[in-house]
C-alpha cells in the first residue's frame, strides 16, 4: 500500500492497543480507533490497519474501506511540517488558489505530496472557520491569515531552518 | 443536583452575566453588586484564537498582577461575530469594543483603562464606536449589531464558554426544568410544532413534525442526534454555537430525548473543529457531574446521556443517512429513503436528527412560548437565521437576523458593504448546494421560500459576497470541483454527473467551450436532480444552473467571444501594459518570474504574452495601475 517501510515503536503499539481496549464493546468503534491510530502514527499504514481489523474483529477490507473513504485519514506518511491551505469558499474568492500555487512553487511538490526530504507536506482543506482572516494557511496548527502570495516564502523560510 | 440547586446557581451567576446584556447605566449599577468593578471579555473562538487572542489574555493576566488589579474579571468567551476585527475584546459595564488587539495593546488598556479610575483608550477602540465628537458608544449600538436579533447566538460572546455555572446563569437548563416538571412530552412537541421552527441545516423541514414522527414510531431504544458536521465551506455558525454555548445544545437534545422517548444521544462533529470538540466534551463532562446528563436528571426519573463522534472530512456525512452510517463506523454513504430516520435511523432505530442551530432555538421557544417565536420572521419561515457572511465584504463574520431581512440590510448595513469601492455582483447562499442571488434581487427578504423561488436555497446559512472581480463561471467550477471531490461514489448520476459537469466547465474556462456545452450542462443537471440518491447529487447542479440563469451573458462571453469579463479565467486573458500610464520604474520587470517584461528605465515597458505565465505578480507590484488584463 505504501512504498515507505513502516517503522513503529513498541510504545506506539501499546498506546494503540490501549485505545482499542477503551473503545471495545462500543458500537461504531472503528472511527474513533482510526482517529486514535492516526494521532499515534501520523498516518494509517497497512500494518496498523491489520492490527485494528484483528483486534476489533472487523474484516480488513472494511477497515481499508473506511480509512480510504474519509479525507482526513491518510495512508501515506506526512512531512515533518504539515502545511494546509484553506480552499473554502471565503478563502477561494480572496485568492487562496494563488497561495497554494506559491507554496507548490516554493517547495516544488504538488498539493497532496510530501517533499523528498520529508520536511514538508502540502494539503488543501475546506474551511477551518477562520474566514475573517481569509485567505489562510495553517502550518503545524499555527494559522497564517490575510496572506499574499509574496508572504509565502518568508513564512516557509522559518520552517526550512529547523 | 436538584432543581433548587440549579436555580441557586442561576440566581448567583445571573447578575454577573446580565452586566454584559443591558444598557450602560443599569449595567454600572449592577456591576457594583457583582463584586467585579469591570469585566473584560476576550473572544476565544476559532477566528480570534487564530489571530492570537489567547496571548492577549495571557498579557492581561500578567498586567493585572503587575498593577495589582484584582477586581476585574477576565472572561474567555465564544465568538462575538465580527470575526474580521479579531482578536476582539469588550470591557463592561461600558461596552467598550476593542478590536484587532495585540498583547501590547492589552498592556496599554490594562494600564490606562482597567486600573481604578482609568479611562477608555479611544485610539484602540473599533473606529465605528467613536463618534465624531469623541463620545464612545457601546458596541451594541454600531450598525453591525444594531440590526441583528440574537436567539441562537444569545449566549455566544456573552458567557465564559467553558463555565457551566455561567451558562446556567445565562438561562441554560431552565427550559429543561420546565419541560421535565411542567410539560408532557406531547406538550413539548406541540410547543415546538406551533412555533413554526424549521430545520436550520438546509432542507427546512418542520422540527416539531420530525419529533412527532419519531415519538410515534415503533421501536426501542430511540436516539437523538445532533448534526454538527458543518460541511459548507464558508459556513461556521454551528462551530460558533458549540464553541460559545455548548450547553444550549446538550440541553435541547435532552429535551428532545424527553419528548420523543430516547435516552441516548450522539453529536456528530467535524474533526476540523478542535476547539468546538474540546468545549463540547468538557461541557458533557460538566453536565454529567451536575447530574444534568445521566441517570435521573434533576430527580425527574428521566435518564439521558450524550456521546461525541468525530467526522473525518467527508461532506456527504452532513446528509442524515450518511451521518448515521458514519456514527455506526461505516463508510459515510447515504441510503435511499424511505424508510425515514424517524422510523429507521441510527442502528436501525427511530432517530431524531437536528442541526446545531436548530437545537440552539429550542430552549428559547420553551421559555418564551410559541407565540413569541412565531411572531418573528415571515409567514412560512419563523424566527431568525444565522448567516456566515464572507468573501468580498468588510465585516466578515456571523450575523443573526429575523427571517425575511432584506439581503441589502445584511450586505450594506450590517456587512458594511464591499471593500475597495467595488460593485456588489452576487451573493452565493447555500454553499455547494445553493445558488447565487444577483444584484437585481438585493432587496429580497431572506427566508426559505424566497430563496428557492429565485433558484438558490437557504442551506446552512453560508453567504459569500462576490464583487465585479469574481467570474461566475469560475465560481461554479469551484463548487463543482468541491462536489465532484466529495461525491461518495455510491450512485451513478452523482458520481459521473459531477465529473462531467466539472469537465464541461473546465473546457469553457479554458476557452474551448462550444454552444452545445450549455445544452449539455442543462441535460446532465436535470438527470442528476431527478435521479441522484441524496441531496448532495440532487443539488450539486444548482450553482451552475443559477449562475447560467442570472449570468448567462458571462457564459456566452466565455464560449462565443472567448473572453472572461471578470478577468479571472487565465486562458482567456492576456496581460498588457498601458504605455501612457507606465513610468518605466522597472518594478514589474524585476518581479516577473518568467522574465516576460522588457523595457528601458523611465520608458514604457512591454509584456511578451508568449512568455507570460499570467501569475499576476506585475499587477501586484505596479504602483501606477498601468497593467491590465484583457
Amino acid at each position: 500500500m505504501s512504498q515507505n517501510a513502516f517503522e513503529g515503536t513498541k510504545e506506539q503499539m501499546s498506546e494503540l492497543l490501549g485505545c482499542i481496549e477503551k473503545c471495545r464493546g462500543e458500537r461504531g468503534a472503528l472511527m474513533p480507533v482510526l482517529h486514535a491510530a492516526q494521532n499515534i502514527y501520523g498516518y494509517l499504514p497497512s500494518e496498523v490497519q491489520s492490527v485494528i481489523a484483528e483486534e476489533l474483529n472487523i474484516p480488513l477490507a472494511e477497515v481499508y474501506g473506511v480509512a480510504t473513504f474519509y479525507s482526513q485519514f491518510s495512508l501515506t506518511p506526512k512531512g515533518k511540517h504539515k502545511i494546509s491551505i484553506c480552499l473554502g469558499t471565503a478563502c477561494y474568492v480572496k485568492g487562496s488558489d494563488k497561495i497554494l500555487e506559491a507554496v507548490e512553487h516554493e517547495l516544488r511538490v504538488r498539493c497532496g505530496e510530501c517533499t523528498p526530504d520529508k520536511k514538508f507536506s502540502i494539503e488543501s482543506c475546506r474551511c477551518v472557520g477562520a474566514c475573517g482572516l481569509a485567505p489562510v494557511m495553517i502550518i503545524d496548527g499555527e494559522v497564517y491569515g490575510r496572506l499574499k502570495p509574496d508572504d509565502v516564502k518568508g513564512i516557509l523560510d522559518k520552517y526550512m531552518q529547523d | 443536583m436538584t432543581v433548587e440547586q440549579l436555580k441557586k446557581i442561576a440566581a448567583e451567576k445571573a447578575e454577573l452575566v446580565n452586566v454584559r446584556r443591558i444598557v450602560r447605566e443599569q449595567a454600572e449599577r449592577l456591576a457594583k453588586r457583582t463584586g467585579y468593578r469591570k469585566q473584560v471579555l476576550v473572544c476565544g473562538g476559532t477566528g480570534c484564537t487564530s489571530s492570537h487572542s489567547l496571548k492577549v489574555i495571557e498579557q492581561l493576566e500578567k498586567s493585572f498582577k503587575e498593577l495589582g488589579i484584582d477586581d476585574v474579571l477576565i472572561v474567555k468567551t465564544g465568538c462575538f461575530g465580527l470575526c474580521a476585527l479579531g482578536p476582539i475584546m469588550i470591557v463592561y459595564p461600558e461596552g467598550a469594543f476593542y478590536s484587532q488587539m495585540t498583547p501590547e495593546h492589552a498592556k496599554t488598556v490594562a494600564e490606562k483603562h482597567l486600573v481604578n479610575g482609568g479611562e477608555i483608550v479611544k485610539e484602540l477602540l473599533y473606529a465605528e464606536t467613536v463618534q465624531s465628537d469623541g463620545t464612545v458608544i457601546p458596541f451594541s449600538e454600531i450598525p453591525f449589531y444594531k440590526h441583528q436579533m440574537r436567539i441562537a447566538l444569545r449566549n455566544c460572546g456573552v458567557i465564559a464558554a467553558e463555565s457551566i455555572d455561567e451558562a446556567i446563569g445565562a438561562g441554560d437548563y431552565s427550559a429543561l426544568c420546565r419541560a421535565l416538571f411542567e410539560m408532557t412530552p406531547d406538550g413539548v412537541i406541540d410547543e415546538i410544532e406551533k412555533s413554526g421552527l424549521r430545520g436550520r441545516g438546509g432542507a427546512g423541514f418542520p422540527t416539531g413534525k420530525k419529533w412527532r414522527f419519531t415519538r410515534m414510531a415503533e421501536g426501542s431504544p430511540k436516539y437523538v442526534c445532533c448534526n454538527a458536521d458543518e460541511g459548507d465551506p464558508g459556513a461556521f455558525m454551528d462551530r460558533s454555537v458549540l464553541e460559545g454555548d455548548p450547553h444550549c445544545v446538550l440541553e435541547a437534545m435532552t429535551i428532545a430525548g424527553y419528548a420523543v422517548g430516547a435516552s441516548e444521544g450522539y453529536v456528530y462533529v467535524r474533526a476540523e473543529y478542535p476547539i468546538a470538540v474540546e468545549r463540547l466534551e468538557l461541557a458533557i463532562k460538566q453536565a454529567r457531574e451536575y447530574g444534568l446528563l445521566g441517570k435521573n436528571i434533576l430527580g425527574s426519573g428521566f435518564d439521558f446521556d450524550i456521546h461525541v463522534r468525530l467526522g473525518a472530512g467527508a461532506f456527504v456525512c452532513g446528509e442524515e443517512t450518511a451521518l448515521m452510517q458514519s456514527i455506526e463506523g461505516h463508510r459515510g454513504e447515504p441510503r435511499p429513503r424511505p424508510p425515514f430516520s424517524a422510523q429507521c435511523g441510527l442502528f436501525k432505530k427511530p432517530t431524531v436528527l437536528n442541526n446545531v442551530e436548530t437545537w440552539a432555538n429550542i430552549s428559547p421557544i420553551l421559555l418564551n412560548g410559541y407565540h413569541w417565536f412565531s411572531s418573528i420572521g415571515t409567514e412560512r419561515s419563523k424566527g431568525t437565521k444565522v448567516f456566515a457572511v464572507g468573501g468580498k465584504i468588510h465585516n466578515v463574520g456571523l450575523v443573526e437576523v429575523p427571517m425575511g431581512t432584506p439581503l441589502k440590510t445584511i450586505v450594506y448595513d450590517i456587512g458594511g458593504g464591499i471593500p475597495d469601492g467595488k460593485e456588489f455582483k452576487a451573493a452565493q447562499t447555500g454553499g455547494p448546494s445553493g445558488g447565487c442571488i444577483p444584484a437585481k434581487y438585493i432587496d429580497i427578504g431572506m427566508d426559505f421560500d424566497n430563496l428557492v423561488s429565485i433558484g438558490s436555497m437557504m442551506g446552512s446559512g453560508g453567504l459569500i459576497v462576490m464583487d465585479e472581480d469574481t467570474c461566475m463561471v469560475d465560481i461554479a467550477k469551484f463548487y463543482l470541483e468541491f462536489t465532484a471531490d466529495e461525491s461518495c461514489g455510491k450512485c451513478t448520476p452523482c458520481r459521473i454527473g459531477t465529473k462531467r459537469l466539472l469537465e464541461t466547465l473546465e473546457k469553457i474556462c479554458s476557452g474551448n467551450g462550444e454552444p452545445e456545452d450549455l445544452v449539455k450542462i442543462k441535460d446532465i443537471s436535470e438527470h442528476m436532480k431527478s435521479s441522484s440518491l441524496c441531496a448532495l447529487g440532487q443539488s450539486a447542479p444548482n450553482p451552475i444552473l443559477s449562475a447560467m440563469e442570472h449570468f448567462g451573458d458571462e457564459y456566452k462571453a466565455h464560449i462565443y467571444d472567448k473572453k472572461c469579463p471578470a478577468g479571472v479565467c487565465k486562458s482567456l486573458l492576456n496581460y498588457y501594459i498601458e504605455p501612457d500610464k507606465c513610468r518605466g520604474c522597472t518594478l514589474c520587470a524585476r518581479n516577473c518570474p518568467a522574465n516576460a517584461i522588457s523595457g528601458a528605465v523611465k520608458s514604457a515597458h512591454e509584456i511578451d504574452t508568449a512568455k507570460c505565465v499570467k501569475c499576476g505578480a506585475c499587477i501586484a507590484h505596479c504602483k501606477f495601475n498601468a497593467i491590465v488584463k484583457k
